[in-house]
């Protein structure tokens, strides 16, 4: 998907046209956030989990070069190959390579962020290779030519009305049958016949773990199982983050995830692959793409503990009131304003601004990572770097005279104030970016100093 | 140099201070009846569970709930309805499958899951392009806590394993629950 040069404010106005529509998305992640809150108050021990997650993860980031010789010895011993990847586009060479090796040119897929975060599917597509995404919601997107709005719910910024509409167009469904029972149903139908036709089966990695070489995806469909076991070869495609040392630790993170992310007590399938059933052959891409460059930033190292859960998108007042697309990145939402500046810092200096710092993400976060710390931590390195907006620059200049000048701090105080009482046409008014969905509030007759040289005795 | 080396000495330059990792110590509720908090676990995602005392008896609820059934495949020695497969089958040979009957090792009461091998199973895709599952369990077999789960399961060797837990759902459209996305429709519980 092209945003062009448009940032995240000029994105939202977009998703702002349409009141009505704003107004259920924010509602239905809100609810979806109440779900959550359900499951996790009915765990008495579910600030413990929080804790060993966090803990767990701390010993994985510091032991990772350790953990990841050990997966791959541990792999390649149950019969899986294992490839490495330094970034985006060696990782999507690999998995062309082993499509040309074996001669196959269609293919299914299951939900991989990775492979957004890679552009798999485009790099494919101009190589002549046709990519079908299973899950329902990625499946409604990639026929819409749109990218994924949630991580977990990828087609939450759509409406009923506008699946509808998308099946009538690809899959001659009946025009106007909005129910949800009946265009999955159309989707199952449709979706069946890939996964009994295509040979090769990717999926992404929600766990990986060093002590026996298996790793885990989790869905509620059943699509990565049935592209998987219907395949002659199975591809998971993981970032090198994803490792767990051993397996008993799976037990603290399916007790999170699924509760993190939807409320449930877990997801219905949480499928272990060990080593390839017979005759099948199996293979996990480790990727790094701009992982060991975060590792080494002290201030943000910690972002790479994240399950993908996507709490604190559903949590988040902005993300709720702005829509996934307007992140411009394949992992929108909190947590990926603090992933995106990594890879990019130009790109997307905007994002972590994209928040009200209220750190709301942070407490609902699974595994604990100080998201709202470091969004903030991230406007000071963007400002320090050069990659600030010029209105930003020159308000903070602004302000910082202002402030420092009591005389003009007072001065400019009296002169809003008389502003907005006399001419209030001046602030009112499209040229001013705060006036925007916001009414500017009543002046108050005098400022909090005057008032307090009045009444001081 | 390779990627390989090249991002294992990356990952090791950049990896912080070794930090240890915690103790799993967690609340088992040893003393919960954990059969029915499955059960009703089971209720509340989307699957049903029937409590029996006899392999008869699932065979008589499977003939009166099942009659539409056209193929079914049953994998548990005890049960004699349906067909019985073996491990070379072409799994797309499954496609048309209306009930799959399987056991399953343990179940796990706080999320109603149960713990299913490649050992119980002669085909992997079995229990996901089957129409409806039936998965039966004994009552002693279920455990409370994942904790519980993962220390049953050990170090045990299988070349795939899953837990499942209720049938196969989505709501990716407007948040709608759907019952059978690409998996089971359906799905019963026996525990014996």
């Amino acid at each position: 998907m092209n945003y062009g040069d448009k940032d995240h404010a000029s994105l939202a106005e977009k998703f702002n046209v349409d009141e009505p529509r704003v107004n259920w998305h924010d509602e239905t992640l809100w609810w979806v956030r109440v779900k959550r809150d359900k499951a996790a108050k009915s765990l008495p021990e579910w600030e413990l989990l929080r804790e060993t997650a966090s803990q767990i993860k701390n010993n994985v980031l510091s032991n990772l070069s350790e953990y990841l010789i050990q997966f791959e010895k541990e792999a390649t011993k149950n019969g899986i190959t294992v490839h490495w990847a330094a970034d985006a586009k060696e990782h999507n060479e690999i998995v062309h390579s082993l499509l040309q090796k074996n001669g196959i040119t269609q293919m299914v897929k299951s939900k991989s962020m990775l492979t957004e975060e890679c552009h798999l599917n485009e790099y494919l597509q101009q190589q002549g290779i046709e990519v079908i995404d299973t899950d329902l919601g990625e499946c409604i997107v990639q026929m819409r030519k749109e990218a994924p709005s949630h991580i977990v719910l990828p087609a939450i910024h759509l409406k009923k009305q506008d699946v509808s509409d998308t099946f009538h167009e690809h899959l001659h469904t009946e025009k106007g049958n909005y129910d949800p029972q009946f265009l999955t149903h159309a989707a199952r139908l449709h979706l069946r016949e890939k996964f009994l036709t295509r040979k090769l089966a990717l999926t992404g990695v929600n766990f990986a773990i060093a002590e026996t070489g298996e790793f885990v995806v989790c869905t509620n469909e059943g699509n990565a199982d049935m592209g998987a076991h219907l395949a002659d070869i199975h591809i998971a495609c993981m970032g090198i983050e994803k490792l767990l040392p051993q397996r008993k630790h799976l037990s603290v993170f399916l007790r999170l995830l699924a509760r993190s992310a939807t409320g449930q007590p877990i997801t219905t399938y949480s499928s272990h692959f060990k080593k390839p059933r017979k005759g099948q052959e199996m293979h996990v891409v480790l990727v790094d793409n701009g992982r060991s460059v975060q590792l080494g930033r002290k201030d943000f190292r910690n972002s790479l503990k994240c399950i993908r859960c996507a709490a604190c998108f559903n949590t988040c007042p902005v993300y709720r009131r702005s829509g996934g697309h307007s992140y411009h990145t394949a992992i929108a939402g909190p947590i990926g304003a603090i992933l995106a500046p990594n890879l990019d810092m130009k790109q997307y200096a905007d994002l972590p601004f994209a928040s009200t710092l209220c750190g709301s993400c942070s407490n609902v976060c699974p595994v604990k990572i100080d998201i709202h710390d470091q969004l903030y931590k991230w406007r000071q390195v963007l400002m320090k770097e050069g990659y600030g907006s010029t209105v930003k620059k020159m308000g903070m200049k602004g302000m910082t005279f202002t402030l420092s000048h009591p005389g003009v701090y007072r001065f400019a105080g009296s002169a809003g104030r008389w502003v907005l009482r006399n001419t209030p046409f001046i602030v009112n008014n499209k040229l001013n970016t705060w006036y925007k969905q916001r009414d500017m509030p009543e002046p108050p007759k005098e400022s909090f100093g005057e008032w307090y040289k009045k009444n001081r005795k | 140099m390779s990627s390989r080396e090249k991002i294992l000495q990356a990952v090791k330059s950049s990896q912080p201070d070794q930090r240890p990792l915690p103790q799993l110590q967690f609340e088992l509720y040893n003393t919960t009846d954990a059969p029915t908090a499955f059960a009703n676990v089971l209720s509340t995602i989307g699957g049903a569970a029937h409590f029996v005392n006899s392999y008869n008896e699932i065979e008589d609820i499977i003939r009166a709930e099942y009659t539409h059934a056209k193929r079914i495949i049953s994998v548990c020695g005890e049960i004699k309805t349906g067909e019985a497969i073996n491990s070379d089958i072409d799994p797309h040979l499954l496609e048309d499958v209306d009930l799959a009957i399987i056991k399953a090792h343990f179940g796990v009461a706080e999320n109603a899951a149960l713990w299913v091998t490649d050992a119980l199973i002669p085909e992997r895709v079995l229990p996901f392009i089957t129409q409806q599952l039936a998965v039966i369990v004994k009552k002693e077999d279920i455990v409370f806590t994942m904790h519980q789960a993962y220390e049953r399961v050990g170090d045990a060797d299988y070349g795939f394993a899953t837990f499942i837990a209720g049938p196969s759902k989505t709501a990716d459209i407007e948040q709608s629950l759907v019952l059978g996305a690409h998996g089971p429709k359906t799905m019963h519980v026996f525990i014996i």
